[in-house]
Formats: structure tokens, sequence, C-alpha cells
């Protein structure tokens, strides 16, 4: 089963890997912030999530590790 | 088994670049080729001025920081003071390669200096807050042209790979964009390469990468990467402009 770790102090909350996931599974914190202020991007149902790895390609900030 | 981490090329640092900049993306994609052609050891970075101009705290390869244009000429003396160790590629902006650096950067391509050059084109100065910039596509709205550009009044933009592509010297050019998967991966492709061409010994390799400012752009992360399809690659074709190796 895939699994993602966001690192999510590095999270700038621009959203790019929210838009990019084919399941639709990724969300924007809507709760909490981290150290730098922003809302941190997260998962909401990792059971979907097919490992495609296109969050973590889509990500400006290297916040993201897959594995498989 | 990981399947994507953080390249080893690239050290334990946060980006200072703003939320949804792509020049993280780009960043990524030159330590993701220096890992896979396991080159870090004897690889040197040349940093532009610009907001990439802290590049050399994200490498873990040595880097150097170059006057404003003037990379190209500070990566000629790296490589030709040891071709047969260093290799040498240096990371510049439109602002810095295709105005200030203009000089530099032709006569380096003119000589098939055996540098690699990654070129981010994102039409705009981003440090300095905006401003119109050679690359700025006609009738676009930046902090210096805030009518748009006109070109009757500020020429036309300067499509770089095309000029240098008329010229005998260089190897190997190629405009590629990272705003989307597909793009990502063929500019990975295109970086890796002018790499490759670098280490065979082939001479001037410059891959341009139309990139994304989306605090200078006034548009969301997201908007912005769609306006790379909408009107910069209209404006800038992507693909190769020349490949000697191939022809």
């Amino acid at each position: 089963m895939a699994k993602v770790t966001f690192n999510t102090e590095l999270c700038k909350g621009c959203g790019l890997c929210v838009n990019v996931c084919p399941k639709k599974i990724l969300e924007l914190a809507k709760d909490k912030i981290n150290q730098k202020g922003h809302y941190p991007a997260q998962m909401t149902d990792q059971s979907q999530c097919i490992g495609c790895a296109f969050c973590a390609t889509m990500c400006p900030d290297c916040v993201i590790t897959v594995e498989k | 088994m990981i399947v994507f981490e953080k390249p080893k090329a690239l050290a334990d640092v946060p980006f200072h670049y703003c939320p949804g900049c792509t020049h993280g993306i780009i960043h990524r994609l030159v330590a993701e080729a220096i890992d896979e052609l396991g080159i870090e050891g004897q690889t040197i970075g040349v940093a532009p001025v610009g907001c990439s101009v802290f590049a050399y705290n994200y490498f873990n390869c040595d880097m150097v920081e170059a006057a404003h244009g003037r990379a190209p000429a500070v990566a000629t003396g790296l490589k030709r003071s040891d071709p047969e160790n260093h290799i040498v590629f240096t990371y510049q902006g439109d602002g810095d390669l295709a105005s200030i650096g203009m000089a530099e950067t032709v006569h380096a391509a003119t000589r098939n200096e055996n540098i690699t050059i990654i070129f981010v084109n994102n039409a705009i100065y981003g440090m300095t807050g905006g401003q119109m910039a050679p690359t700025s596509l006609p009738g676009q709205v930046t902090q210096t042209s805030p009518y748009g550009r006109d070109p009757k009044h500020c020429g036309y933009p300067v499509k770089v790979c095309e000029m240098l592509s008329q010229l005998e010297g260089p190897e190997y050019l190629e405009r590629v964009a990272v705003n989307n998967i597909k793009n990502i991966r063929a500019a990975k492709k295109a970086i890796k390469k002018a790499f490759e061409n670098q280490i065979q010994g082939k001479g001037f390799s410059l891959v341009e990468v139309l990139s994304s400012c989306p605090t200078n752009w006034g548009m969301t992360p997201q908007k912005a990467l769609e306006w790379i399809d909408e009107a910069m690659i209209p404006y800038y074709p992507l693909g190769v402009y020349k490949d000697r190796s191939a022809e």
C-alpha cells in the first residue's frame, strides 16, 4: 500500500499538490498552521492513495515523500 | 520502497521562494540529474543574481556566486581550470541571463564552451518586485508597464533559444516548462541530457525552463501554471531548438 508523508514545516500551502492529485484525496488543513504560518497540505484518505507521486513531483518545496 | 524523496544533492534547507514558485521544482530537477549521474563530488554550480541568488545555500555541491549576468563567464573559468574533472552548471533567471548577461551568454554559446546552463524564464523581474523583463510578453502588465508591455515603446521579448540556435557554436538548446506533470518529466529529461552532454565533452548546453511567478504576476499558484499554458507557451514554443548530436 502506498504511503505519503508530509514534512509539514516546509509546506507553504500553495495547493499545487491538491490540484494535481488524481484521486482528490489531498487538502489544505483548515484548522492548523505550521511554524511559518501556512495551512499545510494533508491527506484525507490514505487507503485510496495509489502512490503515483504526482503530488511530490509537483511540490516546489520537497515536502512530500512517497513510499510503496 | 521509497518512490519519491528529496534528492541527496539538495541540502536540508527550506527554500526561501514564495508559495507556489516553480524555482523549487527546477532546483529539484537539477539535483535529481546530479544524483542520477553520480557527479555531486565534481560538480560546481554558479548562482546568479535574482530570486535564485541563494541557490548556493540549497545545493550540496560546490557553488560560486557570480556578479549579475556573469555566470557563463565565471563558469568558463571554472571549467577551463580543470576540464577533465569539473562539471560546471549555471542557474540563471531571465533578468540575469537575457538582459545584463546577454553578452556573456552569447559568447559562451558561440565558443561552444563545455558548460550547462539552466535558464529559468518567468517573464518578469521577481526579486526586485515585478518589473518588466526582456522576456515579458507584449501586453503583459508589470510594475513598470502598468498598461501592458507596448512593443512600440519597449520592443519585443527576447527569445533566447531561437536566437542562440542561429549560432554555429551551441551543442544543445531546448525549451521546456514545469507547469504540469508531463512537462516536468520532459524538463527532467532535458536537464539530465544537458549534463550528459557536458560529461561527454560535447559542449554548450542550455535548457530554458518556463517558470511561474505567482506573486508578481498577481495570480494564485494554480492560475499561474495555467497562464504558462495559455500565454507563455504560445509565445515561447516548447521543443528542441538545436541538438547537434541528433543532426
